[in-house]
């Protein structure tokens, strides 16, 4: 009894010794200030293990994939393919085929857009997407609709930042050929109910893709739970090197899908007349990949794993209302976006200080926040301001971080004053 | 980098109280600029005279780099020729980005040397740059809308 009372005490991570898992996170800016990363939306820092992981593939296994009958082609094909069965894992995938490294969240989506999207919409046809998407899950669509007669349609937003659903049930129609939503926003933090949405689509015979570029760093991500029929997904949001995301896709489809790109690896047999595709995953992976992208990412989902999703999660869920409160408390921020679900995303904005002016104070003070419209403009003019400051925590993120991002902002307030 | 030298009195003073911040009805001409990477947004209206600005304002959105340089840009040109104001945007180009000849002589330029400390945090220097491109369409008669990207 007393020793269950005792662990529900217990820090749910030990974040000091992750802390020291982060070379970056020691160190200074702007004479000695320490740093205060709160930009993990944009982009979130490496851990050792990752750092070291690729420097070790490069100084003991690089060389090319699927080609080479020597020692070093066969070590660095199965990391690259062992990296694939890691990622599948990872996301709960049936089969590893349905894993096609990309270079990150956009070019996955793309990938859908104008490989699926574009040899199965007619004019007449409708994608779906919603209000909170990322500039990323709209331009493709955009794009693909523009070359296919298809049109686009739009789920509104409500005022807590969260996909009015009732809206979206209406704009679901047997027109809807495709549904694109992000799993969470990237400007806002909303958790959308993803795996209700899609079994919506589903009802309405839509195919559905799923933006997971803000979900898969903060929270356990299955994709056949989920029954996406796409999930996309960057490296680099996750504590993985830039350059490597992923496309996971429902084998059924992806079998149907033309290749996106041609070129080595793709092919199984090409003459001048007629060229025979690879089978998945190899028919979407023209040219050598990124092979060091996929292992280093294999290696921060192994450091992910280590700690916990599920303590990962808790912990920056009670971060985030702890840094929640200490904003709300400042009579002049206003928070942007009060969705029920969050991820640790903080989008706000400060009476009569410009939140380009606030990014450049707090940054005097060592601390990274991200200010502007965060590739989601039209989430900008709903809330009827320019841009945001954006706070946007990981799980090395700490309360004392954000007692500093506090202070900070009293120092832009003293520079207005 | 010392804060004060971004952020100098005249400069939050500008941004507290912009001057000339109206539409200007009639304008002989006006230009729309816009930075796309922050959003800043904002109109120069032009008032001609012949070859004098009898009248100039702005109007839009903006940090207080781009609300102040837009402000001081406004105070400095009432009154003066076209061929002045051309004249004073290259001295200001140049000034923000850094690019000042060593000789130059920044005390002409009064009140708007004071944005010079931008050229330290080149994430800045095209807020304090939109309004005097946005100026330099007005002066071409160019409508398009000026972007700084």
């Amino acid at each position: 009894m007393s020793t269950a009372l005792k662990n529900t005490q217990l820090p749910l991570l030990d974040v000091e010794r992750i802390r020291r898992d982060f070379p970056i996170l020691a160190r200074t800016v702007h004479h000695g200030k320490p740093l205060i990363y709160l930009d993990n939306a944009a982009t979130t820092q490496k851990p050792a293990r990752v750092i070291e992981t690729l420097a070790a593939y490069y100084r003991n296994n690089n060389s090319n994939v699927h080609r080479g009958v020597h020692a070093l082609s066969e070590e660095a094909t199965a990391a690259y393919e062992g990296a694939r069965e890691t990622v599948r894992a990872f996301i709960n995938a049936a089969s590893s085929k349905e894993i096609i490294f990309t270079r990150g969240t956009t070019e996955a989506i793309n990938l859908v857009a104008q490989s699926h999207a574009r040899s199965t919409l007619k004019p007449g046809d409708e994608v779906l997407i919603t209000y909170l998407e990322h500039h990323s899950n709209i331009v493709p669509w955009q794009l693909v609709c523009e070359q296919t007669g298809a049109s686009l349609k739009v789920a509104a937003m409500t005022e807590r930042g969260e996909v009015d659903q009732a809206d979206f049930a209406g704009k679901l129609s047997d027109r809807t050929r495709i549904v694109a939503l992000g799993h969470v926003s990237n400007a806002l933090g909303t958790i959308n109910p993803a795996r209700q949405m899609i079994a919506q689509a589903h009802a309405a015979g839509a195919v559905t893709v799923v933006d997971g570029a803000q979900a898969v760093p903060h929270m356990a991500v299955d994709v056949q739970a989920l029954d996406a029929d796409f999930y996309a997904f960057s490296g680099h949001k996750m504590f993985a090197p830039t350059g490597i995301g992923v496309l996971y896709g429902k084998q059924a489809l992806l079998d149907a899908m033309p290749p996106w790109q041609g070129g080595g690896d793709m092919i199984r047999m090409v003459s001048f007349d007629q060229t025979l595709y690879n089978d998945l995953p190899y028919k979407f992976e023209a040219g050598t990949p990124n092979i060091a992208g996929p292992i280093g990412l294999a290696a921060a989902i192994g450091y992910l794993q280590d700690i916990g999703l599920e303590a990962i999660a808790a912990y920056e869920q009670e971060l985030l209302a702890y840094a929640s409160q200490a904003l709300a408390a400042l009579p002049d921020i206003r928070i942007i976006g009060a969705a029920t679900h969050k991820a640790a995303v903080i989008s706000f904005v400060m009476n009569g200080i410009h939140p380009h002016d606030l990014g450049t104070i707090v940054d005097s003070e060592g601390v990274a926040i991200r200010t502007g419209h965060h590739c989601a403009m039209p989430v900008m003019d709903f809330f009827q301001v320019p841009a945001t400051a954006r706070a946007s925590l990981a799980f090395y993120n700490t309360r004392e971080e954000i007692n500093r991002l506090v202070a900070a902002l009293d120092k832009a307030r003293q520079v207005f004053s | 980098m010392d804060l004060k030298d971004l952020y100098k009195d005249i400069i939050v003073d500008h941004n507290r109280s912009p001057r000339n911040f109206r539409k200007l009805e009639p304008a002989t001409r006006s230009a729309n600029g816009f930075n796309p990477l922050c959003g800043d947004k904002l109109t120069v209206y032009l008032q001609l005279d012949g070859e004098t600005i009898a009248d100039l304002s702005f109007e839009g959105s903006g940090c207080a780099i781009s609300v102040a340089s837009a402000s001081l840009m406004t105070e400095r040109l009432k009154g003066k020729t076209l061929a002045e104001a051309k004249t004073l945007y290259a001295s200001m180009h140049a000034l923000l980005t850094g690019n000042t000849p060593a000789e130059t002589d920044t005390q002409s330029l009064g009140k708007l040397a004071a944005l010079e400390g931008v050229k330290e945090y080149p994430s800045r220097v095209k807020c304090a740059t939109l309004c005097w491109h946005t100026l330099e369409a007005a002066l071409r008669n160019d409508t398009a809308a000026v972007t700084t990207e």
